[in-house]
């Protein structure tokens, strides 16, 4: 099975008045597992169907396999495609929707036999296959449509919100077949998503999308642990990130201030020099420490809501200036609402964004 | 894909005209032709003096309009005996429809409300006996009606007739308001009960105000249906209320001597105007109107 | 929650005109219908049992077997033609193409007509010495004839044409509505798999709509068997008798030639066949739980 990258330069996509896509370029490499996360109507869908064939771009180039396939038809991009609503064809079994595009392209019928076999095998279909589609459950509703998508032995295989229609533990099942099925093909995968758990654990790397614009393209550790600004720290991680309103301050030691705290900034690595401005501070929930209150970089904050989520707790803090964050503990923490804790948010971990472009520092 | 290696064609694809959407232009302009055809010889037609007619073509414009034809046809065309026009038709076609609306409208949407939101025993009964029989044609109820309205001595009269529409109109009228009802959040329905509003309380005041677009679809279905009824206004309305159908076609084809074909044409425009002013008029909800009303036809 | 005793009262005789004309009109005169066809009445309804003697002599009856004859050609090429006439311009209209709304209610408007006056565009629209036939002769076609309308064999033909033009729209609207429900991931999907669009309406959408090609069948033949008005305006069952039509046969022998016998039999006839339409019909819907 051949792999195929996918290059995207300079891509400008709209519908009417409406500006959808500007120029955008994105590089994925052969058996990569791509993701595209980000909020709905963001664009990814329109994104994924470009690459598709089955919306035309005003402008930009689109590559396949190193071949200019800009206006190319989708059946010959060498690209499969597994779609949310599935979109199997009701009235042909199984069967009949694997392997019906194989026929009308002339396929000789061993090879879409062996073709179909094999998917059906990959998938745990072999009893299914002459069933319709209104026989099966959504799950395998959804392993057919991935199956039609295999028998094309694409290049490329684009998913969009292939899961998003199943409930909760399908939907996590459902995500290690895919997961395996990239490993044992070794195909190109672009794959959509507004489920930042799928996004972190499928992807080699993910593309955050707001607004038609690629956020930050990065592996899932790099974009959990350095959003590059604030909309890709808000939008990834559950619970959500803290951010604690401040200024950078420069008087000696380089130290982040809020309110009548003053954090040490030892050990965050600035991407430019640090200047003197204000600044917002973010922190993951489960970064946060408890620590003794003769710890110099101790802050104190009372507790106001404590949430158990099974295997930790949740507990809502406020600080004296009003400022209100959360974190994680384990679920044994011996927490009650007023309570006085000592906290410290190690400079690591952090992540500094300015006031003002929400840029990270 | 193994075909890795054949080039592709590089050139912007044109999306405007390919041959194919030629042939489907073409095909859309001929089938509209062959729709719109008879409705501009019955307008050019109704134009033109018979002597332009007999020499003429079919299909020429008129050389010189003239609106007598549709003078005459209004005013003294002659349907049987009298020679009155047209106009006495779509009187009587009037006559009948506003009440035989209206009625049929009232005890549809009642029957659908009582059968939707009240489970009395036995409506589905009632109910899916209805959607049956609406498909049973005429004929097989008329003479046993013509029967029992003479002997109640209604005989044939306007009353008859508005009686005969809103009979034959409530299966079609009952389904269209049951679904919609139904179709409402029951929330609404239980919390009228709760404030303590009774059977009629709320079909007045909450579900009919909450209906008027199933009042819309249901007036222009009805309106439609009744003013090209044919057959009911034949038997049951009665010589003196014989509706504009039955009077256009004693004009057309019960004429002595030779055929007035302008005024013929005149005459069916007139026929057909309420219709096409309530299709044109109406844009998408005569689509909703025999979409919802499909069951009868 | 418990209905109290006055709004059950009320609903029940909210309920009362309905379950009146149900049992009076729809079954009682059904039934009176069904039982007249056993009698030997003739100008007035009489009890005279002469069980299924009307019937003999009703399938004996040569305008009656013309009736049905003509009545099954109608039947056939109508529902046929429209069907498929009004799925290809639904198909058409469902392109993407320009002025969309005009064109659907170009489609659509004939069926705002009655059939009286469809009938009667039609009857002069095809009048041989100055419709068509006339046109195309003026145009240099000096051999064309078109004069079906006043040829026995060929009468019945013209109130197809006539019919097609009404109803076709009506199958557009429904099947235009069937192709806007196909979710459009189906479309995408089709164009991945490389199907030619003809390919795609053949075997995968036409298969889909079987609910919208049965809803339009059915409401196409129940037309049929009541087909009266368009028969009546346009040839009068003429010439002769070579467009008569059953319910244009019972009509008549109910309310000119005096014989209730053999027209209740006819009715009753028409009544069967309407139920061998659309007893299926209703049971398919029921078992797929459509009934709405
Ligand atoms: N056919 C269309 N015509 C007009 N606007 C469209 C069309 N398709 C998408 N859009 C617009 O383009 C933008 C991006 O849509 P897109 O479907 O790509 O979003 P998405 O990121 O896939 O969202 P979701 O997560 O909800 O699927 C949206 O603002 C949408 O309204
Ligand atoms: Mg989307």
């Amino acid at each position: 099975m051949q792999k195929s990258n996918v290059d995207i330069r300079s891509l400008q996509i709209g519908f009417g008045g409406l500006k959808v896509l500007e120029n955008l370029n994105l590089n994925v490499e052969a058996s990569e597992f791509l993701v595209l996360l980000g909020p709905s109507g963001c664009g990814k869908s329109t994104l994924l169907n470009a690459i598709a064939g089955l919306i035309d771009v005003r402008g930009g180039e689109i590559h396949i396999g190193g071949r200019d396939v800009t206006w190319a038809e989708p059946k010959d991009r060498g690209i499969a495609m597994v779609f949310q609503s599935y979109a199997l064809y009701p009235r042909m079994s199984v069967r009949r929707n694997m392997s019906f595009g194989l026929s009308v392209a002339g396929t000789p019928r061993d090879e879409i036999e062996r073709r179909v076999g094999e998917a059906a095998r990959m998938l745990q279909l072999n009893s299914l296959l002459d069933r319709r589609p209104s026989e099966l459950s959504g799950g395998q509703r959804q392993r057919v449509a991935i199956g039609r998508a295999l028998v094309r032995h694409a290049g490329v295989y684009l998913f969009d919100e292939p899961l998003s229609n199943l409930d909760a533990q399908l939907r996590a099942e459902l995500r290690v077949e895919i997961k395996r099925l990239h490993a044992r093909l070794g195909a190109t995968m672009i794959y959509v998503t507004h489920d930042q758990i799928e996004a972190l654990t499928l992807a080699d790397r993910i593309a955050v999308m707001q607004g038609g614009v690629i956020q930050q393209l990065d592996t899932p550790k790099k974009i959990y642990r350095e959003p590059v600004n604030r909309f890709v720290a808000s939008f990834v991680g559950s619970p959500a990130m803290n951010f604690i309103p401040g200024r950078i301050a420069r008087d000696g030691e380089t130290g982040f201030i809020a309110g009548a705290n003053r954090l040490g900034l030892n050990g965050y690595a600035f991407r430019g020099l640090p200047t003197d401005a204000p600044a917002v501070l973010g922190i993951r929930p489960e970064h946060i420490e408890l620590t003794a209150s003769d710890d110099p970089s101790a802050v104190s904050a009372r507790v106001e809501m404590v949430e158990p989520m099974g295997a930790d707790t949740l507990i809502w803090c406020r600080l004296a200036d009003n400022t209100a964050f959360s974190f994680r503990h384990d679920a044994d923490a011996q927490v009650c609402v007023g309570d006085t804790l000592n906290v410290r948010f190690p400079a690591e971990a952090l992540s500094l964004f300015d006031e003002i472009s929400g840029q990270r520092l | 894909m193994t075909a890795a290696a054949q080039p592709l064609p590089a050139a912007r694809r044109s999306k405007r005209m390919t041959p194919a959407r030629w042939g489907l232009y073409a095909f859309i302009f001929i089938t509209a032709l062959y729709f719109l055809l008879p409705l501009y010889v019955m307008v050019v037609t109704s134009l033109k003096p018979m002597a332009e007619i007999r020499q003429g073509n079919l299909l020429a414009l008129p050389v010189a309009p003239s609106i007598d034809a549709w003078v005459k046809a209004w005013t003294s065309a002659c349907t049987g005996l009298t020679c009155q026009g047209i106009k006495i038709g779509f009187l009587n076609s009037l006559r009948i429809m506003v009440p035989s609306v209206v009625i049929s409208i009232l005890v549809g949407s009642l029957t659908g409300y009582a059968l939707s939101l009240w489970r009395v025993r036995g409506g589905n009964i009632l109910f899916g006996t209805m959607m049956v029989v609406a498909f049973i044609p005429y004929q097989v109820f008329i003479y046993p009606l013509v029967r029992v309205f003479s002997f109640t001595g209604l005989g044939q009269s306007l009353l008859t007739i508005v009686i005969i529409h809103t009979i034959f109109g409530l299966p079609t009228m009952t389904l269209l308001f049951r679904n919609y009802f139904a179709s409402l959040p029951v929330e609404l329905f239980k919390a009228a009960r709760v404030d303590g509003a009774g059977f009629y309380q709320i079909y007045a005041r909450i579900m009919m105000p909450m209906a008027t677009p199933m009042i819309v679809v249901a007036v222009i279905l009805q309106t439609t249906g009744i003013w090209n009824d044919f057959i009911l206004g034949l038997v049951f309305a009665g010589r003196d209320n014989l509706p504009m159908t039955v009077q256009l076609n004693n004009i057309v084809n019960s004429t002595q001597g030779e055929r007035a074909y302008n005024v013929d044409m005149a005459a069916t425009l007139l026929t057909a105007l309420l219709p096409l002013v309530v299709y044109f008029g109406s844009g998408r909800w005569f689509v909703r109107g025999i979409a919802a009303g499909a069951v009868k036809g | 929650m418990r209905l109290s005793l006055n709004s059950r009262i009320s609903a029940i005789t909210a309920l009362l005109p309905a379950l009146l004309v149900m049992l009076v009109v729809y079954i009682g005169a059904t039934g009176w219908t069904v039982w007249m066809s056993l009698t030997n009445s003739r100008m007035l309804p009489n009890n005279n049992f002469v069980g299924l003697r009307q019937y003999e002599m009703l399938f004996g009856n040569d305008r009656w077997i013309t009736s049905v004859h003509n009545i099954v050609i109608y039947g056939v090429l109508f529902v046929s033609l429209a069907l498929s006439i009004g799925f290809l311009l639904a198909v058409a209209i469902d392109q993407r193409v320009r002025a969309e709304d005009t064109i659907r209610s170009i489609y659509l408007y004939p069926y705002s007509m009655s059939f009286v006056v469809t009938g009667l565009v039609w009857q002069w629209l095809l009048n041989p010495t100055l419709g068509i036939q006339h046109v195309l002769r003026s145009w240099g076609f000096e051999g064309a004839t078109f004069d079906w309308i006043v040829r026995p064999e060929t009468a019945i033909y013209c109130l197809v044409i006539a019919g097609v033009w009404q109803a076709s729209g009506l199958v557009m609207a429904i099947m235009l509505a069937g192709l806007r429900g196909v979710d459009e991931e189906i479309w995408k999907a089709t164009r991945v798999d490389g199907l030619p669009k003809w390919r795609v309406y053949v075997s995968i959408i036409i298969p889909m709509m079987g609910a919208s090609f049965a809803t339009a069948a059915v409401l196409l033949s129940t037309g049929v068997v009541r087909l009266y008005d368009l028969s009546v305006a346009m040839t009068n069952g003429g010439p002769g008798i070579a467009s008569e039509v059953p319910a244009k046969f019972v009509m008549d022998h109910l309310f000119e030639r005096a014989n209730i016998g053999l027209a209740t039999a006819a009715a009753t006839t028409m009544l069967i066949t309407v139920i061998a339409v659309v007893a299926p019909y209703f049971y398919w819907r029921t078992r797929k739980g459509e009934m709405r």
